[in-house]
């Protein structure tokens, strides 16, 4: 998988910018690698915006984006620090926030467990 | 809570329809509590665009738009307006709230439940649609109206929806790149339609400068397509392949939005007593009302989820529904203007009834849809397992049964994007009529909560 980290337009994301936000810069971390949005950005922008992908689905291991953008299809899970299991599509990006497309093994379970 | 003096009323979704109901119920000096899921006021389609955007989109200029957003301002101090809550169950007289992802412990009572709950996209899923870079066509508008972003630089927006046609404008308005609509529903069923949809002029008038706009941008705009399938690479869109008519073609892009209409959000409804009944206008099952939306005792339904209508329908179902609460409650109301709400309701519903046959659901398609298509994506659950299940079950119709044997419908999403598709594949294979089927049960909570720190810590 391949994270871009430049700013804008030339990364393998899949949602592209047509406008800029005027709120500041915040940089965050997904998979590890650092990356820039902007303030009041959702994950599912922050993250697809550089990325193709937010997780990969946990029967057939192929990538999965989002779906509805709005809090419906549930396909956007991805996990933040703490062992959180966040929707990228309603959750903001926060200065230093760090996101993974996995959670925390628990023990005897796989690697999310259902709502 | 915090309902002052006066009979507690809470009111769901702050769309048209409840803004709508808390301005007649604000009026009549109460203070209702207005619950909703989103961060900003409006709803669906009248979702204000992010301000930190600077957006500027022609939907936020129209006079609709306006007032409604200024009736919710005017309103603002004299409710109880509570954005970032999710009521995920109601029962008898309390409702079940989430506070940015919290779970309130004690539910909220209430004397009179207004739902105004909207609808969302209603999908027919197509080989392909699980790949990265598909959207529901009303998740292309949020992406837009929120993040201010395009779902791809070539856009196919695929479906049979007025929205297709509003979504497709708004992309080329805000600059993204290649935008082509691909529309199931032959042309010709729209002009038989017109006469049906000018019932309410203004959406036939408002339609009409839609598509002129769009064909003088050189969008190019395809009917009655069919068989279409998603193709990909690396797990990603890059093109589409479909007939149009009966010619084969193909077209490259890197997104494709995907929309039949709107399907009602109905769970919180059922919860709290509706009955559901197939209808056959919006091919999907709808709460039964009367004719001022009262749908049990104390409950009332206005809007999208109670009958597909758009934003002016649901602004004047919202304030019939909230008459009838307060007439209810013994108040007196101006019955002259009662009936003249209702009579301009029913002129929208009677125009989009003809909407929903210029812009059909492919019901004729799904028999076709190649087995090892995946109808639900939480589950991964194809069209070809739920036929087998389908037909193997004897004297039984329910969708419910089907979703036990083979997890399609049972995933997070709770069958909201399935869950019409997987009735229709499921009749198919029965030769049965959709209508025929019992529909998916709703299960609290309605849609996941996600557990907060402190809570987890406990378990
Ligand atoms: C994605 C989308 C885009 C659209 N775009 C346009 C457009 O550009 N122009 C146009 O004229 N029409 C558009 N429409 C149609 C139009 O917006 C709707 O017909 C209109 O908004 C219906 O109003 P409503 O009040 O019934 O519901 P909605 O406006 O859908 O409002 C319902 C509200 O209820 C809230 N809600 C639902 N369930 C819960 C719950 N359990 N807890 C808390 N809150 C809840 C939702 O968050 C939502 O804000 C669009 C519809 C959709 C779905
Ligand atoms: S993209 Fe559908 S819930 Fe987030």
């Amino acid at each position: 998988m391949e994270h871009g980290t430049d700013k804008m337009g030339t990364s393998p994301g899949q949602l592209h910018r047509l406008c800029r936000r005027r709120t500041p810069d915040v940089t965050f971390s997904f998979d590890g690698v650092a990356m820039h949005a902007q303030e009041g950005d959702s994950l599912l922008c922050a993250i697809t915006t550089l990325a193709s992908h937010l997780r990969v689905h946990e029967f057939d291991g192929r990538p999965r984006a989002g779906f509805c953008g709005m809090g419906v299809c549930q396909d956007c899970w991805v996990w933040i620090e703490g062992g959180h299991r966040v929707r990228a599509c309603t959750t903001q990006v926060r200065e230093g926030l760090r996101v993974t497309t996995r959670g925390p093994l628990l023990p005897g379970m796989g690697a999310e467990t259902s709502a | 809570m915090s309902h002052m003096d006066g009979p507690g009323i809470v009111i769901v979704g702050a769309g048209p329809a409840g803004i709508g109901a808390a301005d007649v119920l604000v009026r009549a000096g109460l203070r209702p509590v207005l619950i909703d899921e989103g961060r900003r006021p409006g709803g669906q389609g009248y979702r204000k665009s992010d301000p930190t955007l600077g957006l500027s989109l022609g939907y936020a200029r129209a006079a609709n738009y306006k007032r409604i957003h200024a009736v919710f301002t005017a309103l603002e101090t004299q409710i109880d307006y509570r954005p970032e809550t999710l009521v995920w169950s109601v029962d008898g007289r309390a409702a079940y709230l989430a506070e940015r992802g919290a779970v309130v412990d004690a539910g909220l009572s209430y004397d009179r439940l207004i739902l105004a709950t909207g609808a969302t996209d209603k999908i027919a899923p197509v080989p392909g649609w699980t790949l990265t870079g598909v959207y529901t066509l009303g998740g292309a508008q949020v992406i837009l109206k929120d993040q201010g972003c395009s779902i791809g630089r070539k856009v196919v927006f695929y479906g049979s929806s007025p929205l297709l046609y509003l979504a497709a404008a708004q992309y080329i308005e805000a600059g993204a790149g290649k935008v082509t609509i691909l529309d199931t529903t032959p042309f010709a069923r729209k002009a038989a339609a017109s006469l049906k949809i000018a019932r309410a002029p203004s959406v036939l008038c408002n339609g009409v400068a839609l598509l002129a706009g769009l064909k003088a941008r050189g969008v190019t705009i395809v009917s009655g397509v069919s068989g279409l399938r998603i193709d990909g690479e690396d797990g990603r869109v890059a093109g589409v392949s479909f007939q149009a008519g009966r010619r084969p073609m193909r077209l490259d892009c890197d997104a494709v939005a995907i929309g039949h209409g709107l399907r009602a959000e109905t769970q919180l409804a059922e919860l709290a007593g509706a009955e559901l009944a197939y209808d056959a206008t919006f091919d999907q099952w709808l709460p039964r009302t009367d004719a001022d939306g009262r749908a049990a005792d104390g409950l009332y339904l206005a809007g999208d989820g109670a009958r597909i209508g758009g934003a002016a329908a649901a602004e004047l179902a919202g304030r019939v529904a909230a008459m009838a609460c307060l007439a209810d409650l013994g108040r007196s109301i101006d019955k002259a203007e009662l009936i003249r709400l209702r009579t301009r309701r029913d002129a929208y519903h009677a125009s989009q009834e003809g909407l929903a046959q210029a812009f059909a659901w492919p019901r004729h398609a799904f028999a076709d849809l190649p087995d090892e298509t995946v109808l639900c994506r939480c589950e991964n659950v194809t069209a070809g397992a739920v036929r087998a299940v389908a037909r193997s079950l004897e004297g039984v119709s329910d969708i419910n049964r089907v979703k036990a044997l083979t997890r399609c419908g049972m995933g997070r999403c709770q069958a909201r994007m399935c869950g019409l598709a997987a009735v229709e594949v499921a009749a198919a294979a029965r030769q049965e009529a959709a209508e025929a089927l019992t529909y998916y049960r709703p299960q609290p909570p309605v849609k996941p909560i996600f557990i907060p720190e402190p809570a987890l810590s406990e378990v």
